[in-house]
């Protein structure tokens, strides 16, 4: 290996720096989720699992991530249902106005999400839709489409065409063209795409503020606690989540990359 | 029934109901958002009209414009140091790191916290920055500070450094994947030229890479620009942002139309940061060629 010159040491040295300011807050959370002080300060003051404790006896809390998990779970139902024939009529089909409709639904995934809250508040007030979790879960699964779209169309693109046509050749279906042929070729696509909507569902807060009515998903508990002050419970909860994501992400992660 | 109505049947049958969800559930939301920019506020109701009052407002009242150029600001500040540390850590994975796995390991760990809960991340910048708080509370220990300092949390430096932190991943994955489409022989040719490092960098690297830089930058710009948590955990007064004035318009101040003109305004500013960012990558894409 060659020797490095001042300017690429320099680099190397910008690149750990960014890796460490990635981590070191996490590491943080999790640290003073585990510290026996109510307030965050260094020294540590000693080992307590307390935090834990009050998490998993705070009803309030309990109940939002119930919430959280119904949303999160119904509106990835939804956008993986309305998203795969989106992905598959996009594939397949040209039509007039496709890529306006296509950059549409890719939207809600560059715009603020205080931005597409709001117009969503607009017209549910409009329509006399009320604010729920029901109008929760239509906002995330409208918000998130393009995330199943993009990745499922992104397998289609590089399967090959021939596949599909000799099934129909040897007198196969449409319907068993795509559950014997197409369907198995993009599962993985399918399922990592999910659990990244789900996590982003499950972390949601922007559209959530806008259509939540009287029930509140975890993030907003948690938001809302935040606004009154600091509470080592939040540590607790937030190093749990993370957790829990890490564990979803790496298994969407290895379900996207697969037959790269 | 001949094979094109069998096709078109095909067709509505997988895209009918996307399309009218989109309709309904997307393109709806964002018109009447439009519409309602333009009616009249008559406390407590918001009535009907075609008035160009509410933009007028947000222009010329200083209440607002101070608010939308500080948040200009702030973005761009989060886009610049996002590619300052963005674009150093994406070369490093490519170039200076030797082993498939161990790039693909370390590629990961960038793109990992993009996933981990958002508002967590936001929210260790308030544990770390506060008066009591980890970076104060540490200072002391250390013996370097005598009392707490309530210089970090509450400023508009808190917020630029929580949102690079938060948008980072946005910047380095679209320069990660840029850097690792130039061909090796490119920087091989150019150093068999006699072209030094550096050279070859402007000259080869550099060039090679915008269009990663441009993506990164507009979805970073875009996102920070309508951050709705940060300016709230630790903004303070001084930070406050256009998501902080659109949300009181929708709660406290009860001005939907207002609040709507000024949604109206972020959707077409980044309509044409998006519009900006595609021009500019195919005439990259076009001169690469």
């Amino acid at each position: 290996m060659h020797k490095l010159v001042w300017w690429q040491k320099s680099l190397v040295g910008v690149a750990i720096g960014t890796l460490l300011f990635l981590y070191v807050p996490v590491a943080i959370l999790i640290l003073f989720s585990f510290n026996d002080s109510p307030v965050t300060s260094f020294p540590l003051s000693g080992f307590t699992l307390d935090w834990y404790r009050k998490v998993f006896a705070n009803a309030a809390l309990l109940n939002s991530l119930v919430n959280s998990l119904i949303v999160a779970g119904a509106a990835t139902s939804l956008t993986v249902i309305i998203g795969v024939p989106t992905a598959l009529a996009l594939d397949r089909f040209e039509f007039i106005g496709k890529t306006l409709f296509r950059n549409t639904i890719f939207l809600p995934l560059s715009l603020p999400g205080i931005v597409t809250g709001i117009a969503m508040l607009n017209f549910y007030k409009q329509i006399g839709l009320p604010q729920s979790l029901g109008a929760v879960i239509i906002g995330h699964a409208t918000a998130l489409l393009g995330i199943v779209v993009s990745q499922v169309m992104s397998r289609l693109e590089k399967l090959n065409k021939n596949l599909a046509e000799a099934s129909s050749d040897l007198g196969a279906t449409s319907l068993e063209t795509f559950l014997y042929v197409i369907l198995p070729n993009i599962r993985t696509a399918i399922i990592g795409s999910a659990l990244l909507c789900f996590t982003l569902s499950f972390d949601e807060i922007p559209v959530t503020y806008f259509l939540t009515g009287r029930d509140i998903t975890l993030p907003m508990y948690i938001y809302s606690t935040l606004r009154r002050g600091i509470t080592p419970e939040i540590n607790a909860i937030g190093a749990l989540i993370v957790l829990v994501s890490l564990a979803l992400i790496l298994s969407s992660v290895t379900m996207l990359r697969e037959k790269k | 029934m001949t094979a094109k109505t069998r096709k078109a049947l095909t067709f509505w049958l997988l895209f009918s109901v996307p399309l009218a969800w989109t309709i309904v559930f997307l393109i709806l939301p964002y018109g009447t958002m439009g519409m309602m920019s333009f009616w009249t506020r008559k406390f407590p109701l918001f009535v009907p009209d075609f008035q160009f009052g509410n933009y007028v407002i947000l222009f010329t009242d200083p209440q607002y414009s101070t608010v939308i150029l500080r948040t200009l600001k702030i973005a761009a500040l989060v886009t610049a140091y996002s590619v300052a540390l963005g674009y150093p850590l994406a070369y490093f994975l490519v170039f200076t790191i030797r082993s498939e796995k161990l790039r693909t390991l370390l590629y990961m760990c960038v793109v990992v916290p993009l996933w981990v809960s958002y508002l967590l991340r936001a929210y260790t910048w308030k544990i770390i920055l506060g008066t009591d708080g980890a970076l104060n509370s540490a200072l002391l220990w250390l013996g370097l500070i005598s009392e707490p300092l309530d210089i970090f949390l509450y400023n508009q430096a808190a917020m630029v450094i929580t949102l690079t932190y938060i948008f980072i991943p946005f910047m380095v994955m679209p320069i990660f994947t840029a850097l690792e489409r130039i061909p090796a022989n490119l920087i091989e040719a150019s150093q068999d030229l006699g072209a030094g490092p550096l050279e070859t960098f402007f000259r080869v690297i550099m060039p090679l890479s915008t269009a990663g830089v441009i993506a990164g930058a507009t979805m970073t710009f875009c996102l920070s620009f309508g951050d709705f948590v940060a300016p709230v955990l630790v903004g303070g007064p001084s930070g406050t942002m256009v998501a902080t004035v659109l949300q009181s318009q929708f709660g406290a101040a009860l001005n939907w139309p207002l609040g709507s003109a000024l949604a109206a305004i972020i959707f077409t500013l980044v309509l044409i940061v998006l519009q900006i960012s595609s021009k500019l990558d195919r005439s990259g894409r076009v001169s690469m060629g």
